[in-house]
């Protein structure tokens, strides 16, 4: 996996920074004068994991790229909150055009820049599971397939969020919606539908693929860092809970991430021309309902009648554990 | 690494205002606000050490070595002692038992004491002359804390001793095995060296004679008598005080106690005396205690280091008669309260000599021309805020008063006797202590503490133990001994991980430079409460917004 390793020093890799390390030992994100390409003032709800994802990915991106880095935005969360006209929230120059096209607005600005010989100039597309998974879905598919020289990067909260919490396709089963309401004998999405983007990209063989959570600042910056070392086309799926859609305390975004996590929900992979090449283990493994019941679309899953939709979640876990072998030589 | 505050040209045609013109901050219905809470170990710590202050200094390594010690030393001169002999309730009360295992805070304690007698450090220089002079008398831990303490502060201070060595129960109770005799000459000869005056065998017989000599006069006369019970002997019995076998072994006048030796107590004292007789022929040493182990007052350590060298314990068992090698013992029970009840079964056990620790007494004999200074229960009576003693200008501290009888109680008393002097002197009100607000273990996200055992000491075979009066437990060297200090996990106090910096989604945390922390700028800050609940450490509160 791509975790940096560092010694022990009080606080081991999974805290942002600490005052013992070394100054190559420092995340992006522990610097006194890192690019903050989100800046303050953005109109996030209280404790948004997309606007922090975000920042760490575009910080990592913009030092990688030597602060030469173009930014096509699809619409969406992201997007409102960040750029109420006439105000930016954004530091690296960025576009926003529609909801679908944020992937073929980044090719387009790739091929115009490759055509002027400015390759130092990188390209980073970015949008909402909406505007990927669903509605941009053949543009992100078209920039894979023809290997277009961008860095894709989802920030997945399950649903569309600033509309008034509607289902996506990857809103995960039982999840109550505005759209999917807690009623009737299957409550919530329904189990069956969905899909994985990250084996869509996958099955693209394109150079990189990786997930990622804003539970693991080290793991995300190390592989925002290695997909900046490639050229060609790459994808960066980062779970970013939600604590309006999801019903969840706003204080409680990290936290979710993490039993996302270690519940095996989600697994945090890495793969390389369609192989998977690298899993993040579970650290210390959690039941499915310690991230399940902190959010209130999961709720009724903790009432009467929801007992065997809760087993279902488990056997998604375990399936998970399985397949990418999560729990490995750990406990 | 530089900054991006301007965007490159690149493809831009209009220049946006920036959304910093909305200060997001009046969303906020808590605000983050971070803390510095008392952590268990020094809430626990009977001589009040800021043992987070100096683990921390220790995690820079080298550097920060001569650092820690001098954090360590504003409390307790005696570190490398206290390294060896303290009982740790720091550790006993320490968060990370419930991540891994406790700190082992005692080992470093004793790193840096040693360190600090290699590398001769001296402890820092006292305050300008006061012109005030005070007597210290005796030379235990309480006293030698409380003379160290008023010298700092500027006073011309005495200690009379009535023994010929400095050091109390230090010197003449502890076992060599537990605490070297050069480690503790050292403590005291540096505690001297800032202008202490020790005067050995010189008892103090007289109060008044001392007060027209000194303007204050702290009693830390410990409790060195050792306490009796009546058993009916025989001529040819050896009955002897186990207090004062340590000493006259402490003397360098080992006693012959013969092969069989049966230990009549259950505290450390026992222990040690039953280890002391191992270490002195005794093939087989018996410690004969009335209660059961959970009773037991000696520390659980001593006693399974006193098993692991063949001590013996035989429960519940009280002597009821000795007759030359020939010892009567009577099988106890408990009753339903716990007290331990004669059955009226008797047994027989062999034993050359019966070493008695059933406790020990102040030395009061001092206080014959002070009938204002009031003694209860064998102790000295003493204000509970400010030490004094019933009579003006006389305080009390350590084992000759109320309290706990550890060196490390004594050691915290004593510093408190001195505040309290210093505060008469002058003259001025001393505050009572005030009550901290703890980090407990819920304040923690231990997420963030790597999985990072303790450090072991290693100890000497038990075999090769009983042979001798080495050293039983080594020291850490400089490397464990810094990692052991970087598992402190800092309870209650921020120790610049970048946790909440770098986790606010706001970007409204401005981080100072090293040392400096961190500072929340509140015209943004949405009060989501990430960077509290994220903060490993518990340094930050939500606090309600009132506007």
């Amino acid at each position: 996996m791509t975790t940096v390793h560092i010694p022990f020093l009080q606080t081991g890799t999974l805290a942002v920074g600490g005052r013992l390390l070394t100054e190559e030992e420092r995340s992006v994100q522990s610097h006194a004068d890192r690019p903050s390409s989100l800046t303050k003032g953005h109109r996030a709800c209280q404790g948004c994991a997309e606007a922090l994802a975000a920042r760490w990915v575009m910080d990592t991106a913009v030092e990688a790229a030597g602060g030469k880095l173009v930014v096509a935005n699809a619409t969406g969360c992201l997007e409102v909150f960040s750029t109420l006209y006439p105000e930016s929230a954004w530091k690296p120059p960025w576009i926003h055009s529609l909801f679908a096209n944020a992937a073929a607005v980044a090719t387009g600005i790739a091929a115009s820049l490759h055509a002027q010989g400015r390759d130092d100039v990188r390209v980073l597309a970015q949008g909402g599971d909406g505007g990927t998974v669903d509605i941009g879905l053949a543009a992100v598919s078209g920039m894979f397939e023809r290997n277009d020289d961008v860095l894709y990067v989802c920030y997945d909260n399950q649903g569309y969020m600033n509309t008034g919490v509607q289902r996506s396709s990857a809103t995960p089963a039982t999840a109550r919606t505005a759209t999917t309401p807690a009623v009737g004998r299957h409550p919530g999405q329904a189990f069956g539908q969905g899909k994985s983007m990250v084996k869509i990209a996958m099955a693209h063989e394109i150079p990189y693929v990786a997930s990622a959570t804003p539970a693991d600042l080290r793991d995300l910056e190390a592989k925002v860092r290695i997909a900046m070392s490639i050229r060609g086309a790459r994808y960066l799926h980062v779970l970013v809970p939600c604590p309006l859609g999801w019903g969840s305390a706003s204080s409680a975004s990290i936290a979710l991430a993490r039993a996302a996590v270690q519940s095996g929900i989600f697994p945090v992979v890495e793969a390389r021309a369609g192989e998977l090449t690298g899993v993040e283990r579970i650290r210390e493994r959690v039941d499915v309902s310690e991230y399940l019941r902190p959010q209130a679309r999961f709720a009724h899953l903790f009432k009467p009648g929801g007992e065997d939709a809760l087993e279902r979640w488990r056997a998604l876990a375990e399936a998970n554990i399985r397949r990418y072998d999560l729990l490995g030589g750990a406990r | 690494m530089s900054g991006h505050d301007s965007p490159p040209t690149v493809g831009v045609s209009t220049g946006p205002a920036t959304s910093l013109a909305y200060h997001t901050g009046t969303w906020r219905t808590e605000r983050p606000v971070y803390v510095d809470l008392a952590p268990p170990c020094s809430l626990a710590c009977p001589s009040g050490e800021d043992i987070r202050g100096w683990l921390g200094s220790t995690q820079e390594g080298e550097a920060g070595f001569e650092k820690a010690w001098r954090r360590l030393v504003a409390a307790n001169p005696l570190p490398a002692v206290m390294g060896r002999i303290c009982y740790h309730p720091c550790q006993t009360a320490c968060n990370r038992a419930s991540v891994d295992e406790e700190v082992g805070i005692n080992a470093v304690e004793r790193f840096l004491g040693d360190t600090a007698l290699e590398r001769g450090w001296a402890l820092p220089a006292p305050a300008a002359q006061s012109g005030r002079r005070v007597l210290v008398v005796g030379s235990g831990p309480a006293g030698l804390s409380a003379a160290y303490q008023l010298r700092q502060r500027g006073h011309a201070v005495t200690v009379r001793e009535a023994a010929a060595e400095p050091g109390g129960m230090m010197r003449y109770g502890i076992p060599a095995y537990r605490l070297p005799r050069d480690v503790l000459a050292a403590e005291i000869r540096r505690i001297e060296a800032t202008g202490v005056r020790v005067e050995c065998g010189r008892r103090v017989d007289s109060l008044d004679d001392a007060l027209a000599e000194y303007d204050a006069v702290v009693l830390t006369v410990g409790a060195g008598v050792a306490h009796h019970v009546d058993i009916p002997a025989g001529a040819a019995s050896k009955i002897v005080d186990a207090i004062d076998v340590l000493r006259d072994v402490a003397s360098g006048h080992p006693p012959l106690l013969g092969r069989r030796v049966a230990v009549y107590g259950g505290g450390n004292t026992a222990m040690d005396a039953a280890r002391t007789a191992r270490r002195l022929g005794a093939s087989d040493a018996v410690v004969v205690y009335r209660r059961t182990r959970e009773q037991m007052p000696a520390h659980p350590t001593e006693l399974a280091d006193a098993v692991g060298e063949g001590v013996r314990v035989q429960w519940l068992s009280t002597i009821s008669a000795v007759d030359g090698p020939r010892v009567t013992i009577e099988r106890m029970a408990l009753d339903t309260d716990g007290v331990p009840r004669g059955t009226g079964e008797f047994e027989e056990l062999d034993a050359d000599t019966v070493l008695l620790a059933v406790g020990q007494d102040a030395d009061l004999s001092l206080l014959t021309d002070a009938p204002d200074v009031v003694v209860a229960e064998g102790v000295v009576q003493v204000d509970p805020v400010t030490l004094m003693t019933g009579r003006q200008g006389v305080f009390a501290a350590g084992d000759v008063s109320p309290g706990s009888r550890t060196a490390t109680y004594a050691i915290g008393r004593g510093a408190r006797a001195a505040k309290a002097v210093d505060a008469w002197l002058a003259p001025r009100v001393l505050p009572a202590e005030p009550v901290a607000r703890e980090a407990g273990s819920d304040r923690l996200n231990p997420w963030y503490y790597s999985d990072a055992p303790k450090q072991h000491r290693s100890e000497l075979e038990a075999a090769r133990r009983v042979t001798g009066f080495e050293e039983v437990l080594a020291g850490l060297d400089a490397e464990h001994a810094v990692f052991e200090a970087r598992r402190c996990m800092s309870c209650g106090s921020c120790f610049e991980c970048d946790n909440c910096y770098g986790m606010c989604p706001d970007d409204a945390i401005r981080k100072l430079g090293p040392g400096m922390r961190y500072e929340i700028d509140y015209d943004y800050c949405k009060g989501c409460g990430i960077c509290a609940a994220e903060c490993p450490c518990g340094a930050i509160d939500m606090v309600p917004e009132v506007r």
